[in-house]
C-alpha cells in the first residue's frame, strides 16, 4: 500500500508531511507518495537527519489511497490528523482547503 | 481564595526559569527528544495529534476573575481564541506553540497559576467538589485541606517518580460530587461519634482500562494526620506499586493484588512507624489557610426573590434554567449557579475567550469574584443572589451561555476523543454533539429528567464512562469506530460501575442505541420521580438489552 511520512514540526507541533525533495510541507497534497515498503525505508532513511538536526519529531509513515490526483489516508486517525478536528471545520489544515 | 506567599511565587518563578531554558535548550537542539519528554510533561506540556497541548492547572476547580481574564488572553494571544476545560479540573489549550510556552508559562505566573504536575507520575492537580464552601449540605469547605496537599504535593522529592500518576479528591459534603471514589486516594469530610470533624478516607479507587471504586481504608482521620497519612498511603505505593507493567502500575492493581486487608495494614504500619511532629499539621496552620476561603459576606437577603419569582412568570425559558442551572445555598436567598458549557450541539468543555471574559465579568459583578470549574466541564458562580438571577440569565444568553440543561441528558462529560487525542481510539466530541441534538435542553430533556451521559474515546477513560448512568465508550474494531454501552454507573456517594449492554454500536447507530436506552428507561419508570439510576438499579440489564439487541421487540437500530 502506498505511503506517506509525516512528522510533527518541533517549533509548534504542527503536522508536516515529506514532500519529495526532503521538503516538510503542511498540506498531504503537496506530501509524496512512497509507493512500496522500500520506498517508504530508503525515504525513512533521509528523514533521519532531519530528526537529528531536530527539525521535526515523531516521524512516521501512514497508509493512503490514491484516486487520480487525490490523496486520502486509510485510516480515520490519520485522516484527521491531515485535515484537522471534525468538530472544528475552521482549525487545522482544513481551514486552508 | 488562597493568594501566594513569597515562597510560592518563587517556587513558580524558578520553575518557569528552569522550564523556560529547557525549551531553549530543546529549540536549539541541545537536548534530544527523548531527553526533553520527560521535562515537558512535567510541566503538562503533550504532543496531540494536531500540535502541542499544554494542560494547565485549576486547584480544586476555584478561579478568581482575573485568572479567567489571563485564561482568555492566552487563548486569544497564543492558541485559536478558545480553551477546554477537563474532567480534572484542568483547562487545555490545543494549539500553543512550542516556543511559546514559556511564555504563556510566564504570563499564568503572573495570576499565580502554573501547568506544574498536570502530567507525569507524580501527584497530579488536587481535585475538589465544585460546590466547596457554598453548598447547603456541606459539613466544612474542603478546599484549605487541597490546598495544604497541593503545597505538600508540589515537587515532593520522594513522590516526583511514582510507579504511575496519582490523583487525589476532596469533598466536604454527604453528597460526593467530586467523583472521590474513583481516585487513588478520595478524601471525604465526615463528622464523628463526638461531633469532631475528620476525614472519610477511600483508597485505590480509578477509572481507566481496569476500574476500580476504591476502598474505605479510614472512617476517621483527624485533620492534623492528613499528611502523615497520606503520606503513608503514597510511600506505601512507591515501594510496592508495580514499575513492570504501566497498565498494571496504579495502586488500584497494588490494593487488588496486595489484598486490601493487607493494604490497609500495612498503610497503618508506615503510618503509625513514621508518626512524627514534623508533618503533624498544627491548628495554626489549617486556621491560617482557612482564612484565604473565608466565605464573601453576603447580605441578608428573603429566601424568595421577588424578581426571579417575576421573571420565571413571564419568561418560562428564564424559568427553566432557574430550575436546573441553579443549586441550593447555605444562605437563603442565594445560589449555586452552573453556567453550563454544553450548549445543544456545541462541543462539551470548550470556552471562547469572549465566553471567559463574560464569566469573569459577571463574577466580579454579581458573584464575590468566585468562579469553580467543574468536572462535570462546566463553569460554576458558587455566590449569587437570586435576585440578579434575571441579570445573569440575559448577559449569559447573549454569549450562548444560558443552556438550561445542568444535570440533564445533553450535559454530557465528553473526553477530546480522536479530533485531539493521540491515545484515542474514536471520536467522542461528536458523538455528545449528536446525543445533545437529539435530546436538546426542552420539554424531552425535562422530562427525562437527571442522566449523566460520559463518553470516553478510549479504554483510558478520561470521559469517566464507566461512572456514568449511560456511558460510551469509543473503540476501534477493524479500522472502524465503535461504541460500547455501559449502564447503572454512578459517581457519587453511591459510586458504581456500569454494566456493559453487549456488542458495540457503529458511529451511525450509537445515539439511536442511546435513544432506545432512554426510551426503555422512559417505559418502565414508576413515576417521573424515579430516575434513570433508580430504575436502572430496580430492574436491571435485561429489558434494556432487550431493547437494543432484539429488532423484534421494537428496536429501531
Amino acid at each position: 500500500m502506498s505511503q506517506v511520512i509525516s512528522a510533527n514540526r518541533l517549533s509548534d507541533g504542527i503536522v508536516v508531511f515529506r514532500a519529495s525533495g526532503g521538503a516538510w510541507v503542511e498540506q498531504l497534497r503537496d506530501a509524496e507518495i512512497l509507493p512500496d515498503a522500500s520506498a517508504v525505508k530508503a525515504a525513512m532513511g533521509l528523514v533521519e537527519k532531519d530528526v537529528l538536526a531536530n527539525h521535526v519529531i515523531e516521524v512516521a509513515a501512514f497508509d493512503v489511497a490514491v484516486k487520480g490526483d487525490h490523496v486520502e489516508p486509510v485510516h480515520l486517525r490519520d485522516k484527521i490528523r491531515a485535515k484537522g478536528p471534525t468538530t472544528h471545520p475552521d482549525h487545522g489544515k482544513q481551514a486552508a482547503l | 481564595m488562597y493568594r501566594y506567599d513569597e515562597f510560592d511565587a518563587a517556587f513558580v518563578a524558578d520553575r518557569l526559569n528552569q522550564f523556560s531554558d529547557q525549551v531553549q535548550r530543546r529549540l536549539s537542539g541541545e537536548l534530544t527528544e527523548e531527553q526533553f519528554r520527560i521535562h515537558r510533561l512535567m510541566n503538562g506540556v503533550y504532543l496531540q495529534l494536531h500540535a502541542y497541548m499544554l494542560r494547565i492547572a485549576i486547584p480544586y476547580g476555584t478561579l478568581s476573575p482575573r485568572q479567567l481574564r489571563k485564561l482568555a488572553h492566552i487563548a486569544r494571544r497564543y492558541d485559536k481564541g478558545f480553551g477546554h476545560f477537563t474532567t480534572r479540573q484542568n483547562i487545555q489549550f490545543n494549539w500553543p506553540a512550542l516556543k511559546d510556552i514559556p511564555a504563556i508559562l510566564g504570563e499564568l505566573a503572573s495570576v499565580e497559576m502554573h501547568a506544574i504536575q498536570t502530567s507525569g507520575n507524580c501527584i497530579r492537580n488536587v481535585t475538589a467538589d465544585h460546590f466547596a464552601g457554598a453548598a447547603a449540605d456541606e459539613i466544612e469547605d474542603p478546599r484549605p485541606y487541597a490546598e495544604i496537599l497541593r503545597q505538600w504535593s508540589s515537587i515532593h522529592p520522594e513522590f516526583t517518580y511514582l510507579p504511575r500518576k496519582f490523583k487525589l479528591a476532596l469533598s466536604g459534603s454527604p453528597h460526593d460530587r467530586a467523583a472521590i471514589q474513583v481516585h487513588d486516594i478520595g478524601y471525604q469530610l465526615v463528622k464523628n461519634d463526638k461531633g469532631d470533624t475528620g476525614f472519610a478516607v477511600f483508597v485505590g479507587g480509578g477509572l481507566g482500562r481496569t476500574p476500580m471504586v476504591g476502598h474505605k481504608i479510614r472512617d476517621f482521620l483527624a485533620p492534623q494526620d492528613l499528611l502523615a497519612y497520606t503520606q503513608a498511603i503514597v510511600r506505601v505505593y512507591n515501594l510496592e506499586g508495580r514499575r513492570d507493567n504501566k497498565y498494571k502500575a496504579r495502586i488500584k492493581i497494588l490494593v487488588h493484588e496486595k489484598g486490601f486487608e493487607a493494604m490497609r495494614e500495612a498503610v497503618e504500619a508506615e503510618f503509625a512507624a513514621d508518626k512524627n511532629e514534623l508533618l503533624a499539621l498544627p491548628q495554626s496552620e489549617i486556621d491560617r489557610i482557612s482564612a484565604y476561603f473565608a466565605p464573601p459576606d453576603l447580605e441578608e437577603r428573603p429566601a424568595q426573590s421577588q424578581a426571579l419569582t417575576a421573571r420565571r412568570a413571564s419568561d418560562p425559558a428564564f424559568g427553566a434554567f432557574a430550575d436546573t442551572n441553579v443549586a441550593k445555598h447555605r444562605q437563603p436567598g442565594y445560589g449555586l449557579l452552573t453556567i453550563s458549557l454544553k450548549p445543544i450541539g456545541g462541543i462539551p468543555g470548550d470556552a471562547t475567550a469572549e465566553q471567559m471574559e463574560l464569566v469573569a465579568e459577571l463574577a466580579e459583578t454579581f458573584g464575590h469574584d468566585e468562579i469553580r470549574v467543574s468536572h462535570e466541564q462546566n463553569l460554576v458562580l458558587p455566590h449569587v443572589a437570586l435576585d440578579d438571577l434575571p441579570a445573569i440569565y440575559d448577559a449569559l444568553a447573549a454569549q450562548g451561555l444560558a443552556t438550561a440543561n445542568a444535570g440533564l441528558i445533553s450535559d454530557i462529560i465528553s473526553c477530546p476523543g480522536m479530533d485531539y487525542c493521540s491515545l484515542a481510539t474514536a471520536r467522542s466530541i461528536p458523538v455528545a454533539q449528536r446525543i445533545s441534538e437529539r435530546f436538546a435542553d426542552g420539554p424531552r430533556a425535562k422530562e427525562i429528567g437527571a442522566m449523566k451521559i460520559k463518553i470516553s474515546g478510549c479504554i483510558n477513560a478520561c470521559g469517566h464512562h464507566h461512572v456514568g448512568h449511560i456511558g460510551i465508550l469509543g473503540l476501534e474494531r477493524k479500522g472502524v469506530e465503535t461504541y460500547q454501552l455501559t449502564l447503572g454507573g454512578s459517581a457519587d456517594e453511591g459510586c458504581k460501575l456500569g454494566d456493559i449492554t453487549g456488542p458495540g454500536f457503529s458511529y451511525e447507530d450509537v445515539v439511536d442505541a442511546i435513544e432506545t436506552v432512554v426510551d426503555t428507561y422512559v417505559g418502565l419508570r414508576t413515576s417521573a420521580d424515579e430516575d434513570f439510576l433508580r430504575a436502572y438499579r430496580r430492574v436491571g440489564m435485561a429489558p434494556f438489552k432487550k431493547a437494543l439487541y432484539e429488532r423484534d421487540s421494537g428496536s429501531d437500530i
